[in-house]
This record gives C-alpha cells, structure tokens and sequence, in this order.
C-alpha cells in the first residue's frame, strides 16, 4: 500500500460517512428509510439508478470480457443499455404508481394475498443475495490486489462498510452513495477512454486495425466465447429483460415522487449508460492492445483487472489508485443497494405484513429494517467467504435471469393483464424462479466434462443463462394458471380491483394513497 | 402542479375506479397509448434480438468501414435507437399526462353534475 492509494480510499470513505451522517438525521420513518422520503428529483434518482446498474460486473467485468474475447465481451454493453428501454415503455410509471416499498408491494395492490408476498420476497432475497455475493467476491479480490491484504479482511471491511451506511442512513444515504459513485465512475471511465483514444491518435480506424492487425479479426467478430447463436440469444434475453426484473432497481421508482420523475430518472440512467458502455470499447481494446492478455489473465482469469491494470500502463501509480478507488465506491454503492433491497424483502414484506399483518408501528417498522438490513448483511458476508473461488459474472448473469424469469412476467401481467389471477401469479413466479435455479444447476457453469466447473461431467442443458426457456416457460404458467383456474375467482371483486389497477396505472391518480 | 397533486390525493378515497374505468376517453387513451408503447417495444426488442443472431452470419462479419464490421455498426445502431427511442417517449408520455389530466377532468366535471 502506498500513500496515493491510500488517499483515494480514505476520500471515499470519508465523503460516504459524511453523507451517511447528513443522511442519518433525516432518516426517521419507514418511508425514509425505504424510499429517502419519495422526494428524489430525477437526475438524482437517475444517476442512482446507474450506481446501481453499472456494478462492478458491468466496469471490470465487461472491460476484462472485451479486452479477452472481444466482441463477445461486448454483447453485454448492448444488452444493459437496450434494457433502460424495456423499463422505460414498460415498467417504470406503472411501477410508480402501484407501489409503496416493494415490488410485492406493487403485486399485492392487485392481489392481496399473503402467499404472493411471500413468493415474490423469496424472489427479492435469492437475487438480492446472488448478486450481493458476486459483488463481495469482486470487493474482496480487488481489495486483495491492492493492498496485499487477505481476502476474508477485504470482504469484512466492505461488510462492515455497507452495512453502515444502510443502517444509520437508510435509503438517503444509499442514493447518495450511489449518486457519487456514479458521477465518479463516468469521470473515471471517461479519463481511461481519452487516453486510450489519445494512444491511437483520436482515430477509430486506427484502433479497429491496430486489434485486427495485431491480435486477429476474430476480436472484431463474436466467435471467441459464445460458439452458437442460441447461447448469445439466450443471454441476451436475460439481461435486456432482466433488469426490469431486478427488485434493487425496482425499488429505486419509489424514491421519486410521481411517474414524471420516474420517467425523468430512467431517461437521466439512459443517457448514462449509454455513454459509459460506448466507452467500454476503448477501455477493453486499450487493456487488450498495451496491458496484453498474458499480464491479463496472469493477474486475474475472468479479466475482472484489466481495467485497473490498463490505468496502471497510462497513468501509472496515481491513475491506478484512482480507477481503484472508483471501483471500490462501485462496489459500495450497488452492495448498499442490495443490502436495503434485501432488508425490505425481510423486514417489511415477510416480518412487517405477513407476520404481522402491516400492523407495525412506525418506530417498530424502522426497527425492523435495521435489523434486516444487519441480517442480510451478516449471511451475505458469510456466504461471499466461502465463494472466493465462484465465477462472479456467472452469478450476475443468473440473478438477471432469475429477475427475468420469475419477475418480469408477473409485473407484466399484473398491469397489463385482465385476466391474470393470483393462482396464474403464483404459478408464473414459482415456475419462473424454479427452472432458473433446476436448468442453471444442469448447465455448464456446474457441469464441465474438463473440470471447469464444479462437478466433472457433461451438461444436461448447455446454456450458460437458460433464459431462452425460463422466460417463455414462466409467461406460460402465468397464463395457464390464470386460465385453468378462472372459475374459482370471485369474477365481479377481481374486476373491481383490475379497474382501480387500470386507472391508477394509466393516470397516476391517487399516487399517495397507494396502500395506505 | 405539485400543491395541487397534494391536495387532491386527500379526495382520493372516494375515487370511484369504475366510473373512469368504464369511460370511454379513458378506454381510447388506455388503448393508444399500450398500441404504441407494446408496438415500439415489440419492434425495439426483435431489432435487438436479431443482433447474437445475425452476428453469428456473414452477413454481419464482413467489414464495414475499415477493419470495423458490421456488428459493430449493427450495435451502435442500437446504442442509438436506445437514445432517440428514450426522447421520444419523454415526448409521448408528455401529451399522455395531459390526456391522462382531460380523463380525470372529464370524471371530475361529471361527479359534480350527478
């Protein structure tokens, strides 16, 4: 550890406690602590929705995938910038205005069952945990690169890190670490591509050549992962629909105060992903062409430090602190995301309304959330010291599937759909979550014939994410169940309850009294 | 706008859903606005998945512009689709507001003439 680094690392943790200590004294209720009071404007609910978008998997992970395989890598740039659009024409203002905390807040505003909480809470928690792991694991390796410390230190320090701010300062001060890491990362990303651009004389062609020339054409076409369309094509439905589904970035519609700022926040996130995954190209070219896939994989072998790695080569110690200081505060930000995510799911889904039938008092709910947001925390942590040895973008892969399969189709169907009942609603989620789990535990991230994977031996399902089928599977059993189970639905009260969901939906009337 | 938005979730109990659900401003404004919005998302969605599909043919392989190919061109397009898609629905749900305001005016007006 030098002094440079040092100071980067320490600047970020200051600004952060100092946020988080602002943050505090205006965290007192439940909607405080779960949505910073509904009163985001949208270029800060945008900006946070891109902190937790553009997680350690989308900075090293992408960058390291295109400086390794090239264009496949790239394939994942395209998937999360198209996918703002899905929630853009689909989910954002609808979501708004149906929900409170939640996304089964939102599901139980059209059917108020306690098994549909319970279902889509277990959704929340698996996902919220995957993706926390991912995130950890990432945490505690570049921690361990820097600074030479033991990973099961690193994973502690971040722990500890998240919890605190989610703990004392709730969902103010998880938007606003996101909100610094998000401007901090594009500044970041923006400095690597200039200087990368800068080496090859501002000129794309220059670029393009240079990896061809040097390394191949095949970095300029997909081939080098991905051997077969349907694998991409399966991914790529995972992650444009995915992250609709993801109940981090859900959550993140309640902050604001109507579906115009949502609107507002998704078309802020847009612009920004936008141009931070246009960037990723100089940054893997750049890291492929001066840093080299041998000094690459020697360091890491998923590429997840081609990145910092690419800074050391341009701007040597300092820059290096930098991006790593950046990506620290990354992974901060999306892990206090996920920690407050979880903590909802448990505290105020499962303990708060099924329980106790939303019958909690104010000062009881903010109890709650606290200690939830420590529990996530504690097995999270627990979990991410045991997979150290996991592939990161695996599990974030599979959380966009899962998010895909057992979400998407619900919240579809449950705005859109008149005749989608809780027992098609049970039956999409259950359905959606299960084959994910069953054909991911049959694929090739588990199953290897070289002893890649966990177990020796060949696939049952050689798909990577199996969203291909997961999807078109959990949008059947939303219907069918719907359908077969039409007759026992009280017709005229689920026509009443549609109508409301209708109008509300389309109109955003009555946005504050939403489940109240 | 917000004042007003205020004061009026405190009337809101008394909203009666079926009233607006079964008017027929609010049916023809539900209906045009999920035609446009499932239309554009149904093109978006098969322009974007045609990508991993087409770039595993030659047909995006081959160079475009120096040693760039077309899977690169075929991504920006997309990259700015997703840009130009954005503005216009900002556009869009902008006029949608306000036909969403003449439906509830409409329920309104009628509410206080029965």
């Amino acid at each position: 550890m030098n002094l440079v680094s040092a100071g980067f690392f320490l600047g970020i943790v200051g600004l952060t406690l100092i946020v988080t200590y602002i943050a505090a004294k205006r965290t007192s209720s439940a909607t405080d602590f779960y949505t910073a009071g509904g009163g985001l404007k949208g270029w800060q609910n945008g900006f946070a929705i891109a902190g937790d978008y553009l997680s350690a998997a989308a900075f090293l992970g992408v960058s390291g995938a295109i400086a390794l395989t090239g264009f496949d890598g790239f394939f994942f740039s395209v998937g999360y910038v198209v996918a703002n659009l899905v929630l853009l024409y689909m989910i954002a203002e609808p979501m708004r205005n149906l929900g409170r905390f939640t996304l089964a807040d939102m599901l139980t505003a059209r059917f108020n069952e306690k098994r549909i909480r319970g279902v889509a809470a277990t959704g929340t928690i698996i996902i919220v945990i995957l993706y926390m792991i991912a995130q950890l694991v990432g945490a505690g390796a570049l921690i361990k690169l820097l600074f030479g410390i033991d990973y099961w230190v690193a994973v502690l320090i971040v722990g500890v890190m998240m919890t605190t701010y989610v703990l004392f300062g709730g969902m103010t001060a998880t938007s606003w670490v996101q909100i610094i890491k998000a401007g901090l990362l594009l500044f970041g990303t923006f400095l690597l591509a200039i200087l990368v651009f800068k080496q090859f004389n501002f000129n794309l062609l220059t670029m393009f050549s240079t990896i061809s020339e040097n390394y191949g054409d095949e970095y300029l076409v997909p081939g080098m992962k991905y051997s077969s369309s349907i694998d991409s094509v399966s991914m790529m439905m995972a992650l444009v629909l995915g992250t609709s589904g993801l109940p981090h970035i859900l959550m993140r519609f309640f902050t604001v105060k109507d579906a115009k700022t949502a609107r507002s926040s998704i078309s802020w996130t847009t612009w920004i992903t936008a141009i931070f995954f246009s960037l990723t190209i100089f940054l893997g070219f750049g890291a492929m062409h001066f840093v080299g896939f041998d000094a690459i994989i020697a360091e890491n072998a998923a590429g997840n430090t081609a990145a910092p790695l690419l800074a050391e080569f341009l701007g040597g110690n300092v820059l290096l602190s930098f991006i790593c200081a950046v990506a620290f505060a990354t992974i901060l930000a999306v892990v206090s995301g996920l920690v407050l995510t979880g903590a909802s799911a448990i505290s105020h889904d499962i303990y708060g309304e099924i329980l106790n039938d939303g019958k909690l008092t104010e000062k009881q709910q903010v109890l709650a959330a606290r200690i939830g947001s420590i529990s996530i925390a504690i097995v999270s942590i627990i979990l991410a010291l045991f997979a150290q040895n996991l592939n990161v973008s695996f599990l974030v892969s599979f959380a966009f599937c899962i998010g895909a399969s057992a979400n998407l189709p619900v919240i579809l169907y449950t705005i859109y759909w008149k005749k989608f009942n809780s027992n098609g609603a049970v039956a999409a989620m259950v359905t959606g979550l299960v084959s994910c789990l069953v054909l991911g535990a049959m694929g090739p991230n588990i199953w290897s014939p070289t002893g890649n994977a966990i177990f020796v031996g060949d696939p049952l399902v050689n798909l990577s994410v199996p969203a291909i089928i997961t999807i078109p599977l959990s949008f059947l059993a939303g219907y069918l169940g719907s359908v077969l189970t039409a007759h026992k639905v009280e017709k005229a009260e689920a026509e009443r309850v549609y109508q409301e969901i209708r109008v509300k939906a389309h109109t955003g009337v009555s946005v504050q009294d939403v489940s109240h | 706008m917000m004042d007003e938005k205020q004061s009026e979730s405190k009337k809101h109990d008394n909203i009666n859903y079926d009233v607006i659900d079964r008017m027929d401003s609010f049916n023809a404004f539900v209906k045009k606005k999920n035609t446009l919005l499932f239309g554009i998302t149904a093109a978006f969605l098969t322009f974007y998945i045609l990508l991993p599909i087409l770039a595993f043919t030659s047909v995006l392989q081959q160079q475009a512009i120096g040693s760039i190919t077309w899977v690169w061109v075929y991504s920006l397009a997309l990259f700015i689709m997703t840009i130009i898609l954005c503005m216009i629905y900002v556009k869009m749900a902008g006029k949608f507001d306000k036909e969403a305001a003449a439906v509830l005016a409409e329920y309104k007006k009628a509410g206080v003439s029965r």
